[in-house]
Parts: C-alpha cells; structure tokens; sequence
C-alpha cells in the first residue's frame, strides 16, 4: 500500500468519484426525459415519427460512445463560428458539457428502446380489459400501459444505469476528469498501478451498491405483479 | 471521394485496415472470451461453494468495472508483471507488451463476465426431463451434457451471446487508447491531419454502424437456424 | 333451478347484431351471424374450436371490429359497411366506447389488472369512465364484493388470489357499471375444476336476478340448466339454436348431436361444477 500516493491523490480521486457519480446520474436523469416521448413516438408503427425515432435510437446503439463523443467534442470544434453566433459555443467548448450532452443522447436512446420493449410487453389481456370497460386509449396508457411498462423496466432500467456509470469512464479520454481521468493522472505522475486498482475498488463498489439496492426496489415494488417466465 | 467536405477517399486505405483490425481483434476475442463465460458460468452452476463464490465473485468484479480500466489495467498491469519479471530474473530488458494482444486478453476477461451470465440463464433453462432421458438410454453424464444438454443451451443462449457480441464490437474501439490502429484510432490519425474532425468521425460512425448491421442480419439468420424444429408447446 | 322465461316478444331487445362478417386476413371466421338478446335473456354460445363463438363475442363490444353487419346496444347503434377498415375504426371510436358503457366482459383470463387491488380494480371504471365518485363507486364495490363473496379480500392483489377468487372479482368488476349486458367469454375454462362451481354458482345467481348474459361456454350443465337460449356455431354460421332443454336432449342437426355425444354419454355433471367431469369438456379449446 503506497500511502504517500493516496495522500496526494486521494481527495481528488474522490473529488473524481463525484464527477462521475454527477455525471451518470444527470445524463441517465435527461435521457429518460428525453425516452419517454421517444418511446411513446416508436411505439406508433408506420408513421414518419416512429421511422425517425427508430433511426435515432438505431443510431446511438450501433456505434461505440467513444466515438459519438469523438464526434461531437472534436467534430463540434470545427463549427466553432457557426455556435458562437447560435450562442451554444459554451456547450460544445467545455469537455464535461460536451461529454454529458453525447451521453444523455446516447442513453436516452437505450432507455426508450427499454421502455418501447416494456409497453409492448404489457399484456393484451390488460388492455382488452381497459377496452371493454370503455376507456379512452388516453385513459388506458395513462392509467394501465404506464404503471405496468414502469414495473416492467424498471430491470433492464437498472442494467442500463450500470452501464452508463461504466460508461462515463469515457468521459476521461477527452480530459474530464472524472474517477478515471484522475486515475489516470496519478498513474501518469507517478506510474504506479494502485492509482488504477484504488480507481478500480471505487468503480466495482458504487455499482455493486448501485445494483443491490436496485434489484431490492425493484423486488419490492413488483412483490405483487405475475411472476415472470 | 469528398464527404461533408473532406477528402475521405485518400484515407480509405487505411481506415478500411482499421476497421478490419477492429473486426479481427472482435473476432480473436470470442473463443477466449466463451471459454472464460463457459468456465464462470460451470463454476456459478456447480454445487461447490467455492466455485460459486469464485464464479459470483468474478461476474462482480468485471461487471462493476469500465470497460476502459479493465483494458488498461491488463495493458499496464502486464507490462509491469513482465518487467518485474524480468528484473527478478536478471534481465534488463524493457518488456512491451502487444495492444492486440492486451486487447484481447482485457475484452476477452469481459466478455467472459456477460456471456457467463447469459449461460448462466441457458444452462438453468433446460429441463431436467431432458437428461434425464439421456442418462436412462445408458449415455454417461459426460455425454449427455456434450450431446444434449450444450446444444439447447447455446440455443437458448444465442440471443444474448449476440447482443455481446455487438458490445464487444463497439468495444474495440477503446484500444484506439493504448495506440492500437483499429479503425477509430486511424480515424484520428486522418483527422490530425486533415483537420476534418467531423466527416471522418461521422465516417467511423457510419463504419461501427455497418459492422452492427451485418452482424445483427447474420445473428437473425443464426437464431433462425438454430430455432428450426422448435415449436412452444400447445397449452 | 328453473331456466328463465324464453323472451317473449313484449321484452326490450338489449342487445342486437344482425349479418356479423369476420376475416383475419384470408381465414373468414365468422359468415353472418345474427343474435338478438331481449333483457333477462341469458344465451349460451357452444361450439367447437374454430368455430368462432369468442370471435362473435367480442365483436359484441368491438374487441374485435367486424367486416360487415350492425350491432345495436340500447340506443347505440353501429353499422359496419365494408370500406377502408382503418377510417371506420377511427370515427367508430366514440361509438365503440358509448357501446362498451353500456356492456361489460368477464375473460377467460380474468385480466384483473396487476397493479391495483380487487377494490381499485372494481372503481376504475365506475370513476373514469362513468363519471361516479370515489365514495359512490367504494360503497357500490362493497356491496358487489360481498355479493360474490370477497368481501374480506378488497385489499389484496390478483396475484394473492385463487382463480375462482381472480374470476368472482372480475365479475363484481363487470357489475360495478351496471351494464345492459354482461359478455362472458369461457370464464371457466382457465380455472382448476374445483373452482369451477364457485364461479358457476355466482353467475348462475346473476341470471336469476334478471340479468342479460352472453356467454360463450364448455360448461355443457351450465349452459343446459341456466341459459334460456342456446346457439351453436360451426365454422362461422349459426348451425342449430334454440331452447337448451330442446336443443341438448333432441338435437335437430347431426353436427350437433356430434359435438354433444361426449357429454351425453358422460352425464353433463352437476350444473354448479361439482366434483369434476367424466369426460372433462375442458379439452376443446376455442
């Protein structure tokens, strides 16, 4: 154990620590905004919005999210002039605004795909139900489609959430510094590995923590829906 | 070719090897990274506790960590494992260790950790009526797992097997970070010199895109065929 | 138990469907099926599997949105004239739900929704549909509960529940709006036998209160000892209706003599569900 490193390093690893935890949690908070109506529109089948939608989503799962950050913090820098006069040039110049915009994108389109699959995973059957009672179609997603696809995402939501936190690993790749990046800084000063493996006990603890109060949330909240398979 | 501005057909050449490392080191990753989920996955299915606790443990460990620290972690941690080695023997040599070769230990250590879980869910699915009509026809357990029990599960499997794929696909291209030339790292290489940052990125996009497209058609055909002769049964 | 009065031609018609067309793509389902229920009628709809009695039942409350025909429910009336189906779904919209005030549906599979108690479930629709008050629709949920005799359980969750119990709930459901009629479609059939004769018993009570039912059943008993008319269907078409008493100890058609053999050699069973039957009807499946 190489104390002196964690007395040189250890404030900002955990100064890096909050970075990451604020950036997983804004990014995660905005997709989801931003999912629901891109779930509500792709589930509609047929029309232009759902098409759009579709592409949207397709997009920002089938490439890496180090490459959309690529994209968008290097690639923005060539528009400089064109964001200066929108008044947007603060968004893109700035690293961590950057990174946080391309991973609310990027998780928003995982988080609408999840919430599509759980609306559409709610049981005919409930909705026939809703039908014959003479509820409006607004009556019926307000009333029996939401509540049911929440409780139905709610798992695949808290792989998701996992995952970004995992994922804002990226984020130091393009001088955040966030866990990763003062990691990675420790290890540059000093070359020695505890710098990754101090990073490494952070990063495995938040998510296991992360995840086993998630999985006992969600247990409880579904202690009374069907069981499943 | 100029796209969105930007002379893409002089760097074609070598964005295409590129994307070509990129598939191969995905490619390379797979039977390691199977037979590591396979080994984790037998190890949380046995009745040994301390087999389940490694397997469990494991699943943990690489579960919880990035993607990128993981890679860099096998990348120095090699580096500094070997030349610790090689001072204790005597040697004064710099040992460097290979990108590929980090890349597809580190990938493989991942990939191991979700599909083990995948097959985790493959191998809980079969029904025990399944072996046991292996076991009374005189097969031994051995092959009864080999010839009946395996088949169904990669069945099973597959689905999930192939979203992993797709991941480790997108994946490969955090080597761009310990300087291995896959096809985001030849992509900023073109940049920084043809300072065109957003054609060839929105390129490399498009490049990623296509390779999960193919991949997604080939995995439809393969759950297909591997889905033949399977009916759910009537109620 | 006595089967009701046959409706006598002074009875308001509650329910009419005249000419019901029905194809699912090339597979004609249902070719011209007309019914008419006055108020109190209670009509048992038998067949085979295929031959299309769920199909009818839930074009009845627009489940299913029929090709060609009319279905009328007190005042409301829908004529379905063969055109683009999608515009005439769209401006029936408002029709369907006035049609579907005025009906309710018990499913074979209960469809008590997961995520609220069998009390939420009764006042859903009473509260947002109908316009009730939450005290009104409570106080009336109640009552309906001990009628079924659940009283004690209007705090669980349908997944606390047997079927009999799911199913009994879903019937105080289906009463809690007051409907002209009552569609059930094989409420017994996904139910272990012996909670078949709870749920039997509470239906055959609603019909000797004078309530218009619709259903389509296996329960052969059932339908021969409650029901005051009977319709089977084949393959689309009405092959054979009639009183239950005439219909299932002389039947006219051969088909129908067909399809009855089995229950008229095993006996029908007792009307309430009793203890299991000989040959068990239970595997048709519609």
């Amino acid at each position: 154990m190489n104390w002196e490193l964690f007395e040189r390093f250890g404030p900002r690893l955990i100064d890096g620590l909050f970075v990451t935890i604020q950036l997983s949690v804004i990014s995660v908070v905005l997709g989801l905004i931003l999912a629901v109506p891109l779930a509500v529109v792709r589930a509609r089948r047929g029309t232009l919005g759902s098409w759009s939608a579709f592409l949207f989503t397709y997009l920002f799962r089938g490439t890496p999210l180090l490459a959309q950050v690529f994209l968008v913090y290097y690639g923005s820098g060539q528009f400089r002039q064109t964001f200066e006069n929108a008044g947007l040039w603060w968004l893109f110049r700035d690293p961590y605004w950057c990174v946080l915009a391309t991973f609310t994108l990027n998780t928003s389109a995982y988080q609408a795909e999840i919430l599509r699959g759980a609306i559409q995973a709610v049981p005919a059957g409930q909705i026939d139900a809703a039908k014959a009672g003479g509820m409006t179609p607004f009556q019926i997603f307000r009333r029996i489609t939401i509540p049911q696809a929440a409780r139905l995402a709610l798992r695949p939501f808290g792989n998701e959430y996992v995952m970004m936190v995992k994922a804002s690993a990226i984020a130091s790749v393009v001088t955040v510094f966030d866990l990763m990046g003062v990691a990675r800084l420790a290890f540059q000063r000093t070359f020695d590995f505890q710098a990754y493996i101090a990073a490494a006990v952070l990063y495995v603890l938040v998510v296991e923590i992360f995840r086993r109060c998630w999985v006992a949330m969600e247990r409880n909240l579904n202690r009374y829906m069907p069981a499943r398979h | 070719m100029i796209i969105l501005g930007a002379d893409i057909g002089a760097w074609s050449g070598q964005l295409l090897a590129g994307a070509l490392v990129s598939v191969a080191l995905a490619v390379a990753t797979v039977p390691f990274g199977m037979a590591v989920g396979v080994a984790v996955a037998l190890a949380k299915d046995s009745s040994n506790r301390v087999l389940s606790a490694f397997g469990e443990g494991y699943t943990t460990v690489f579960r919880g960590l990035p993607e990128l620290l993981t890679l860099l972690l096998v990348y120095y941690g090699l580096q500094m494992a070997f030349q610790i080695t090689a001072e204790w023997l005597g040697l004064s040599v710099t040992v460097n260790i290979n990108p590929f070769v980090a890349g597809i230990l580190a990938l493989s250590l991942v990939f191991g950790a979700y599909s083990s879980e995948v097959l985790l869910g493959g191998l809980r699915g079969i029904e025990r009526g399944q072996i046991e009509a292996a076991i009374s026809v005189g097969m031994t357990p051995l092959t009864a797992f080999v010839r009946i029990k395996w088949p169904q599960v990669l069945r099973l499997a597959l689905p999930g097997l192939g979203n992993n794929w797709v991941v480790l696909l997108k994946d490969t291209s955090l080597v761009s970070v310990i300087a291995l030339n896959d096809l985001l790292r030849q992509t900023s290489l073109a940049v920084a010199s043809t300072k065109e940052p957003f054609a060839f990125y929105a390129v490399a996009c498009l490049g990623y895109l296509l390779m999960t497209i193919v991949s997604n058609m080939l995995l439809m055909l393969l759950e297909a065929r591997a889905n033949r002769g399977w009916r759910p049964m009537s109620p | 138990m006595e089967n009701p009065t046959p409706a006598s031609t002074k009875s308001p018609v509650a329910l009419g469907a005249h000419d019901i067309h029905k194809s699912f793509g090339n597979l004609e389902v249902l070719s011209g099926v007309s019914l008419e229920a006055c108020r109190g009628d209670v009509v048992a709809l038998i067949g085979s599997s295929g031959s299309g009695k769920s199909t009818f039942l839930r074009c009845l409350n627009l489940l299913e949105v029929p090709d060609k025909g009319d279905i009328r429910v007190g005042d409301v009336r829908i004529d379905f004239k063969s055109g683009p189906r999608a515009r005439r779904v769209v401006s029936d919209r408002r029709q369907a739900e006035a049609l579907r005030r005025r009906t309710s549906m018990v499913f074979q599979s209960f469809n008590l929704w997961h995520h609220m108690t069998v009390l939420e479930n009764i006042i859903e629709a009473p509260i947002h549909v109908h316009g009730q008050t939450r005290r009104q629709a409570i106080e009336k949920a109640r009552e309906l509960l001990d009628k079924v005799g659940l009283s004690q359980r209007e705090d669980y969750y349908p997944s606390q529940l047997s079927g009999g119990q799911q199913q009994r709930a879903a019937i105080a459901r289906a009463l809690a709006v007051d409907p002209d009629v009552i569609l059930c479609d094989e409420p017994t059939s996904a139910l272990d036998p012996e909670l078949v004769g709870e749920v039997l018993k509470v239906m055959a009570q609603l019909a000797a209160e004078g309530r218009t039912m619709i259903v389509v059943t296996h329960e052969m008993a059932f339908a021969r000892d409650v029901a005051s008319h009977a319709v089977f269907l084949h393959k689309g078409k009405i092959e054979e209706e009639g009183h239950p008493s005439r219909l299932f100890s002389n039947p006219s058609s051969e088909r129908l003599e067909q399809f009855l053999s089995p229950f008229r050699n095993g006996g029908f069973g007792e009307p309430s569900g009793g203890r299991g039957h000989p040959i068990s009807p239970r595997a048709v499946v519609s």
